[in-house]
């Protein structure tokens, strides 16, 4: 029988000399988000080093894209970032798109900017519940997946599953939206905006949170910038990027929202911009749902089997977490000859040993909670 | 031989009654316990827009009893690099010291295992013992989990327990008693609470963190040590510790109780009830009414503790070790203070109340100023997003 190895890692840290204790967090802890796996090492509550361990989630889906055709892949994508599912079909559909010069029809992509707003505001209201069992307050949760799930009975009536929704197509959506897509919507806005108040006032400026929260994971700008973070990570170092304005991609040139940004970029400041995107998506919401025409859902090109020129693209969208990107490179075939996408949970916790290190154990949930990884896009 | 014939000369029948009232004991604290799980649980459930359990009996109440089955009936699992003989002592010691600290807890007047003279002072002391068993649970489980559980417990525990000792000398300073039987008597006319409010404050803060209640449920914490010292503990060990849990709760609430809310006493006296139609004249109905008026203050004790887990997250351990030695040390030293002047110079009773309020204002102010500091944090914040908010319209503006 083969000796079990007792050092947990090739290369120890050079400056944990007197190492106190060597804690394994995950990929079974309840507050990794998933299966990430963390070594620690401690020195009492201190943390002095961390290791951390991805790829517990790898399921190859940058290869397994090469082996699929064009339409095919959407549902892979679902599959990367599975809380923001819209937000990557979308992605990976506007990549193709620019590839082939398709024109969308415009009334899909004002379904696909709404749906998108929503999922973002699914997506942060989820990260509202998770920060608030990592800090080890229950009830956020209770309260914030109240609206996610209205927001999902909606994502359900429209395209028929409440995640992995396969609903974008290259060249527009899959079907128009249903007849009373518009009494749902005006149902789900004002009792959507009470939810997200209502989790904004439970948790931001409650004395314990705050106390745990601020000057926790301080990350300078400059660093945040080296470590490639994109998203709230970034704009809660008070640096106002966001690829929607940057960089309008679909129509997002058209709707007027703000960019909130934090103050010292600590876990916080990620929080607030987190919730204060949330309202910012209402009023795109709102503002796409004044403007959305009438007419075709899907381009006819769309329909076909899609067989791009050969040649490159790189297409960037804002995700929940930040900054995705996909890199597809076509050889005129039916299938893409190559995909890489850049995940923004993965640029934003390679900073980890940045930020836990020195650190208390009980912050490290909270720093990583901050950071809001989903491990289906970091592992992809 | 000769120093054991006192004991030897102890009866049958009192050997009888003390295993037949300790056996009452125990059922009694095990259907309290079962109450406090569904009362929580319920509680928790409306808090957070559920229902709770509703699925079994009438309004769940049978989700306990349930609840119960289930975990003395799953499997017992003892990790093979556990130092077995710990690891099975631990529940033990906890569960022994949660339900000797009954025997002199009353219920009422004559409802009370054995009233001790220095009750307050066994109390006291064998809350202290429970600690030792959280420590041994965390070592003997072999889980890094559970030692880094049980070094926080034991941190907490013993931090907290200095603030509770103290408290509990300013009430018996006041009564002039460690009996509880005459505490509660000495609040016929007020209750403590009037007079030392500080006192209530300090003894309820810290009984949470006693009873590692949120927001101190810092050496169980479920997202960082994973339940600390009980990680590797399952089945019918768990729920010992489970048990000994929820009846350490209710002690601590009882104990606010008979303390400082008078117990079992009315807010009237005999006088303003006489329009009542007059109780038939045998001696338990009035006891059994006072057992239940005690007993619904309690669970209204209870229940604001089961309303803070419901809001509230958790504190950092360097937190609450500051906010002990720092706020709930120096406050509960104040009380005896004040405590000892009052009695000295034999003032009227309200000076005691001002001086009570005056340091619970003060030293509350100073706390939230300057130890925590989110109030002054919140203003900073505000006004320095503002500013930002300002600063970027301006340059929107120019641009």
């Amino acid at each position: 029988m083969a000796e079990i190895p007792t050092n947990l890692t090739a290369n120890p840290p050079v400056n944990a000399e007197p190492v106190e204790m060597l804690l394994n967090m995950g990929p079974q802890h309840p507050s990794t988000h998933g299966v990430f796996r963390m070594v620690l090492w401690v020195d009492g509550e201190k943390i002095v080093d961390v290791e951390p361990h991805i790829g517990y989630l790898h399921r190859g889906s940058e290869k397994l894209c090469e082996g699929e055709q064009y339409h095919q892949v959407i549902t892979l994508f679902d599959r990367l970032d599975y809380v923001a599912n819209f937000n990557n079909e979308l992605v990976y559909c506007q990549a193709v798109e620019k590839l082939m010069g398709l024109e969308v029809p415009e009334r899909a992509e004002y379904v696909r900017v709404i749906l998108c707003e929503l999922n973002r505001i699914a997506s942060h209201l989820l990260y509202v519940g998770t920060i608030g069992l990592d800090a080890g307050a229950m009830t956020p949760t209770m309260f914030a997946f109240r609206g996610r799930e209205r927001i999902q009975s909606v994502f359900e009536a429209v395209s028929g599953a409440r995640m992995m929704h396969n609903y974008f197509r290259i060249g527009g959506i899959k079907e128009d939206l249903p007849d009373n897509f518009e009494q749902l919507i005006a149902e789900l806005l004002p009792l959507l905006r009470e939810d997200v108040e209502e989790s904004d006032r439970i948790l931001t400026f409650n004395e314990i949170f705050l106390t745990r929260l601020k000057d926790v994971g301080t990350i300078s700008a400059e660093e945040a910038i080296d470590f490639g973070f994109t998203g709230p990570c970034l704009r809660g170092c008070g640096i106002e990027y966001d690829v929607r304005k940057a960089q309008p991609y679909s129509i997002y040139d058209r709707f007027d929202f703000d960019i909130p940004i934090g103050l010292d970029g600590d876990c916080w400041d990620r929080h607030w911009v987190r919730v204060r995107e949330m309202y910012e998506s209402l009023k795109i919401i709102e503002q796409a749902l004044e403007q959305m025409p009438g007419g075709e859902v899907v381009s006819s090109l769309g329909r076909r089997l899609i067989r791009p020129p050969a040649g490159e693209v790189y297409m960037r969208a804002e995700n929940p977490r930040g900054e995705i990107g996909v890199h597809l490179i076509s050889n005129g075939t039916d299938r893409p000859y190559r995909l890489k996408v850049r995940p923004p949970s993965f640029c934003n916790l390679s900073a980890i040993r940045r930020l836990l290190t020195d650190s208390w154990i009980a912050d490290s949930v909270v720093i990583l909670g901050s950071l809001d990884i989903v491990l289906g896009e970091v592992d992809r | 031989m000769q120093g054991l014939a006192p004991l030897l000369a102890v009866g049958l029948v009192d050997v009888i009654w003390m295993v037949v009232s300790l056996l009452a004991m125990f059922t009694g604290l095990s259907i309290v316990v079962l109450s406090l799980v569904w009362l929580e649980r319920k509680a928790l459930g409306r808090l957070q827009l559920r229902l709770g359990p509703t699925r079994t009996g009438l309004f769940g109440l049978l989700q306990p009893v349930a609840d119960a089955i289930k975990l003395i009936l799953k499997e017992d699992i003892i990790p093979n690099s556990s130092d077995r003989a710990i690891f099975w002592v631990a529940p033990v010691i906890v569960a022994l010291s949660a339900f000797m600290i009954w025997v002199t807890i009353p219920a009422t007047e004559g409802l009370v295992l054995r009233n001790l003279e220095l009750g307050l002072f066994y109390i006291t002391a064998f809350a202290v013992i429970g600690i030792l068993g959280l420590v041994l649970a965390g070592w003997g489980s072999a889980n890094k989990y559970g030692v880094l559980g049980g070094l926080r417990s034991a941190a907490q525990l013993i931090s907290y327990e200095i603030p509770v000792i103290m408290v509990v000398v300013a009430v018996g300073m006041l009564a002039k008693s460690l009996d509880l039987r005459v505490i509660v008597a000495a609040q016929e006319q007020i209750p403590y609470v009037a007079l030392l409010p500080l006192g209530m404050v300090v003894f309820f803060i810290a009984g949470l963190a006693e009873v590692g209640r949120t927001p101190f449920d810092i050496y169980h914490a479920e997202s960082e040590v994973v339940g600390g010292p009980f990680v590797e503990y399952s089945g019918a060990h768990w729920s010992v510790f489970f048990l000994a849990e929820y009846i350490n709760t209710f002690a601590i609430a009882a104990l606010v109780v008979l303390l400082f809310l008078g117990g079992w006493s009315w807010p009237f006296d005999a006088a303003a009830l006489a329009w009542l139609p007059s109780l038939p004249d045998i001696a338990w109905v009035g006891g059994l009414l006072s057992v239940i008026w005690f007993l619904l203050k309690v669970y209204a004790v209870i229940f604001v503790v089961f309303w803070i887990r419901g809001t509230f997250p958790r504190l950092r351990i360097d937190q609450l070790m500051a906010f002990a030695w720092k706020a709930m040390v120096p406050l509960s030293f104040y009380a005896i203070v004040i405590t000892g002047v009052y009695l000295f110079y034999d003032w009227p009773a309200w000076t005691l109340t001002v001086m009570s309020l005056t340091g619970l204002v003060v030293v509350g102010y100073i706390v939230y100023r300057k130890m925590m500091e989110p109030a002054r944090r919140i203003a900073e914040i505000k006004a320095r997003q503002a500013a930002q908010v300002a600063e970027r319209r301006a340059s929107r503006q120019a641009s």
